[in-house]
């Protein structure tokens, strides 16, 4: 009756099984997939993964890079795992770090900035992309809160609205909001020198100071749900609600604020990008950034420290891909497909368990998909 | 299937299970005869669900034999069990409440015709089953919208349209009120007049000699012994069950009330439909007193708690709680008062199921010293807080790291009373204390709030156990229609004058003084 009735409650428990094992299968299940769909297409799926690793790892340049493509997806990622503990599917990381970036673009352009010494200006950036996603990670929290309004729907709307929103603010010649007029394609001015994170690796994409800000965020997150009362109030709310009422736990608090920092944390990781890889906002960079990070989360288990290897696997292989296409002839999609299999196994992980005969120590499955006649 | 009736239907021989640090089942015996109802009786955590979910096939035993009509059987699954012919009605039924009766009862086991699915065949079945065992369900309602009644005879239904002819319940009437009881006793009789075979989970005394055939006790896993209703009596199976003489009489000694401690003045509360459930009620409690709520559940019981204690919005009428005025305040700043709540629902409100038990033993006061300093949880204390609470309730559990939901229900629930009662409350709302749970618990936990009572709590005890609520309350008011109808002294009333006012909400011939 009390918490393995919500979705959560059933998707936490078939997570308590083989927490580590499962997910890496479902990792090999979908190179598997996607190997035979290389094979389809006439080209030996071993020479398209050797291609694939060696663009992933192949150089001190290319791990930088791999790294540099991961770092951003720590964040969108974390957005969904921390609401996700508390009961709530964070779907809008994709407008939180939309939000947050165009807000971390603007504030790096103020003028008092020009001259103030890096450790002012790049953290006034950092808060400044966590509290515009804050606050449009909040907004459905409030909502939720509220109303009763479903968090899924409202965040989704919320990233239509981020989009059009930034897109016009960015686009617009008359008035001009923030484009940068003199530039050819559509951006926002470059932020001051002061406000760009440390470089570490010229790589393509360049590998910045923004690892090690996500890195922190990902394990202060970490130590926040495992040791503070703040995290004991989220979990409970997300296993238990009822209870938690009954604990004298403010619900509604712990919902909005868990969806505000949630989006925060998006924020940040939008605007570390905007700070230490463009200097600029350009909206496309961020497309999809906050859709993969559901995966990531998922195939994270939702734990923020699993969060930095998941991320870590995800830039990695959309940094190698390119050279799987350029060498042996197979399209950066197959990547986006082993991807999108890694994700429909996670999320299916019965079938995963099934496949590989993963049971609990009593021995007996665990679905969360399939709670039938046992 | 032809059916020799002197081969036992089902037969369990020296059955072992082991879960890590428990041994569930040792050695058990159990011999189920054609059209017979065999009751399993033990106490909670005695190993009664494992052995039945070992019989479905859910769990493998780690030694010991099944055998189906006189055949030895090895279940790799449930499914298995089912192609036996047996059939299981869980503790916590498995149903999907979105879905209909007929979509449930075939899920799993769907009619096609072609491509889809013949809900209309089912739906025939379902009414033909119904009719045949009693057991009527309207095949087109949906089950959330059933009651916990409703539910139990579509789990019955869903068995039987998978042809079991072995039944196992395990602890069917633990969710039913009296009246469902009663009703569910017939449906088991019709049963086994058309050839099943029933195991049937209890630890209700009562209830075994009401319908059982043949009784086997389990005692801590091990059998303890078997008897025949005809000769058994309530006190030997209960000194089988407990292993020890059980007194059935609470002791207690003389009320001292002092100052008042609750006041509900003029009271009204809705139930979550908005409709009014709590109608203007006034209600004192003084320190050193147990005051009892009696009534048919459903007159507002639930609602008076929880508006009490702060859960749930007054429509109108004041509230006092330890002489402060509690009206609008939360359950968090209630709580902070000195007043302690034991919910009703023990899985919705009492305990995080998941978390472990030292988790639940702080779950209200987890924010405080020792257990968190600046924000931080301070495990070491919360442990250590555990452990003597474990100790000191009589909680039996391998440590305090489990999670609570592995513990039986009598165990959770004192893991419950624990957190509640060691914080020396003021008053505490006690709701349905010992529901589903076995006697040995029922005893403990009865023990414990006439120990708070002794040391001047004011307790406000509601349950749907007149016995319960004569043995402990001091004063006893009778809940009808959301209004109290009488307030009585404990001594000078009757269980006939209370359940006659129950029943009808007016006094017959006794004269009702109301406070
Ligand atoms: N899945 C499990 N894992 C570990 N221990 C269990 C499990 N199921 C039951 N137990 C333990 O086995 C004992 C018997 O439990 P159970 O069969 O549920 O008792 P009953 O149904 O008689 O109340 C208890 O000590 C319980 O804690
Ligand atoms: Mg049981």
């Amino acid at each position: 009756m009390g918490e393995s009735d919500s979705l959560q409650g059933k998707i936490v428990k078939a997570w308590s099984v083989q927490p580590v094992l499962v997910p890496l299968y479902a990792i090999l299940l979908s190179f598997i997939v996607g190997g035979v769909l290389i094979a389809i297409i006439g080209v030996n799926p071993f020479e398209a993964y050797w291609a694939l690793v060696r663009g992933m790892v192949g150089s001190p340049d290319r791990v930088a890079a791999s790294i540099a493509r991961s770092v951003p997806f720590v964040g969108s990622a974390l957005a969904l795992a921390l609401a996700f503990r508390a009961g709530l599917f964070n779907i809008g990381a994709e407008g939180q770090l939309l939000v947050g970036g165009i807000l971390a673009a603007w504030v790096g352009t103020f003028s008092f900035l020009a001259d103030a010494p890096g450790l002012v200006a790049i953290p006034t950036v950092l808060i400044a992309g966590a509290f515009g996603g804050l606050v449009w990670g909040g907004v459905p929290g409030v909502l939720r809160a509220r109303t009763g309004a479903h968090e899924v729907i409202s965040t989704i709307m919320l990233n239509s609205v981020a989009l059009f929103i930034v897109r016009w603010i960015v686009n617009s010649r008359d008035p001009v909001i923030l484009r940068d007029t003199a530039a050819s394609v559509p951006r926002t001015e470059q932020i001051a020198d002061g406000a760009v994170l440390p470089q570490l690796v010229d790589s393509e994409p360049n590998l910045h100071f923004g690892l090690f800000v996500m890195i922190a965020v990902a394990v202060v997150l970490a130590f926040v749900i495992a040791r503070t009362t703040f995290g004991f109030e989220v979990i409970t709310v997300g296993t238990n609600p009822n209870a938690a009422r009954y604990a004298g736990i403010n619900v509604n608090r712990i919902i909005v604020s868990s969806m505000a920092l949630s989006g925060a944390f998006a924020g940040v990781a939008a605007a570390s990008e905007v700070s230490g890889t463009n200097q600029f906002f350009q909206p496309g960079t961020f497309a999809f950034i906050g859709f993969d990070g559901i995966a990531i989360a998922l195939l994270a288990r939702a734990n923020p420290v699993a969060i930095l290897p998941a991320a870590l696997l995800w830039g990695s292989l959309l940094a190698g891909a390119p050279l799987m296409q350029q060498e042996a002839d197979v399209s950066i999609d197959v990547v986006r497909i082993i991807q999108a299999m890694v994700l429909l196994f996670v999320a299916a992980d019965a079938i995963v368990r099934y496949l590989f005969r993963v049971r609990d120590q009593g021995g007996r499955h665990i679905d969360a998909t399939n709670a039938g006649w046992v | 299937m032809t059916v020799d009736e002197r081969v036992p239907v089902l037969e369990v021989r020296g059955v072992t299970k082991t879960f890590p640090g428990v041994i569930a089942n040792e050695d058990v015996d159990l011999v189920l005869h054609h059209g017979e109802i065999h009751c399993l009786l033990g106490e909670n955590g005695a190993g009664k669900s494992t052995l039945v979910n070992t019989v479905f096939g859910l769990y493998q035993p780690d030694a010991g034999s099944i055998h189906v009509r006189g055949e030895q059987v090895r279940f790799g699954g449930v499914s298995d069990a089912i192609d036996a012919g047996i059939g299981m009605v869980h503790q916590h039924f498995q149903l999907i409440p979105v879905f209909t009766v007929a979509e449930n009862v075939i899920l799993g086991n769907e009619v096609t015709s072609g491509p889809f699915l013949d809900l209309n065949a089912a739906r025939e079945r379902i009414t033909e089953l119904g009719t045949r065992y009693g057991l009527k369900v309207d095949p087109d309602a949906k089950v959330g919208d059933l009651s916990v009644g409703e539910q139990q005879r579509v789990e019955l239904v869903k068995a039987l349209f998978r042809e079991a002819d072995i039944l196992i319940l395990d602890e069917p009437t633990a969710v039913l009120t009296p009246g469902e009881v009663d009703d569910f006793f017939s449906v088991v009789r019709s049963l086994v007049d058309q050839g099943k075979s029933i195991v049937f989970i209890t630890h209700k005394l009562r209830e075994v000699l009401t319908v059982a055939d043949r009784i086997t006790v389990l005692r801590g896993g091990r059998v303890a012994g078997t008897a025949d209703p005809s000769s058994a009596t309530q006190q030997s199976l209960a000194n089988l069950m407990v292993g020890r003489d059980v007194v059935f009489q609470v002791e207690k000694g003389e009320s001292a009330p002092a100052e008042v401690r609750i006041a509900i003045d003029g009271m009204s509360v809705e139930d979550d439909r908005g409709v009014l459930t709590v109608n203007e009620l006034s209600l004192k409690v003084r320190a050193g007193e147990i005051f009892g709520v009696a009534g048919v559940e459903g007159n507002g019981q639930r609602e008076l708690v929880e508006a009490v204690a702060g859960m749930r919005p007054k429509v109108g009428g004041h509230v006092e709680l330890l002489g402060r005025n509690a009206t609008k305040l939360s359950p968090r700043e209630i709580t902070e008062l000195g007043v302690a709540h034991i919910p009703e629902d023990r899985g919705k409100h009492g305990v995080v199921g998941a978390y472990s038990i030292a988790d639940n033993v702080v779950l209200n006061r987890y924010h405080h010293r020792p257990f968190s300093r600046r924000f931080i949880r301070d495990r070491q204390a919360i442990a250590s807080e555990a452990e003597t609470l474990v100790e000191r309730f009589d909680v039996r559990t391998p440590g305090v790291d489990v999670p609570i939901q592995n513990l039986s229900g009598g165990n959770q629930q004192k893991v419950i009373v624990a957190r509640e009662l060691s914080g020396q409350p003021g008053a505490i709302l006690v709701a349905q204390p010992t529901r589903g749970l076995d006697i040995g618990s029922i005893e403990f936990i009865h023990n414990q709030i006439i120990a708070l009572r002794d040391e001047g709590a004011a307790v406000l005890l509601v349950s749907a156990e007149l016995d319960e609520i004569l043995s402990l309350s001091d004063r006893i008011g009778v809940l009808y229609r959301g209004r109290l109808v009488g307030v009585f002294d404990t001594a000078e009333t009757s269980r006939e004058q209370l359940g006659y006012l129950m029943a009808t909400g007016a006094a017959s011939d006794a004269e009702a003084s109301v406070v």
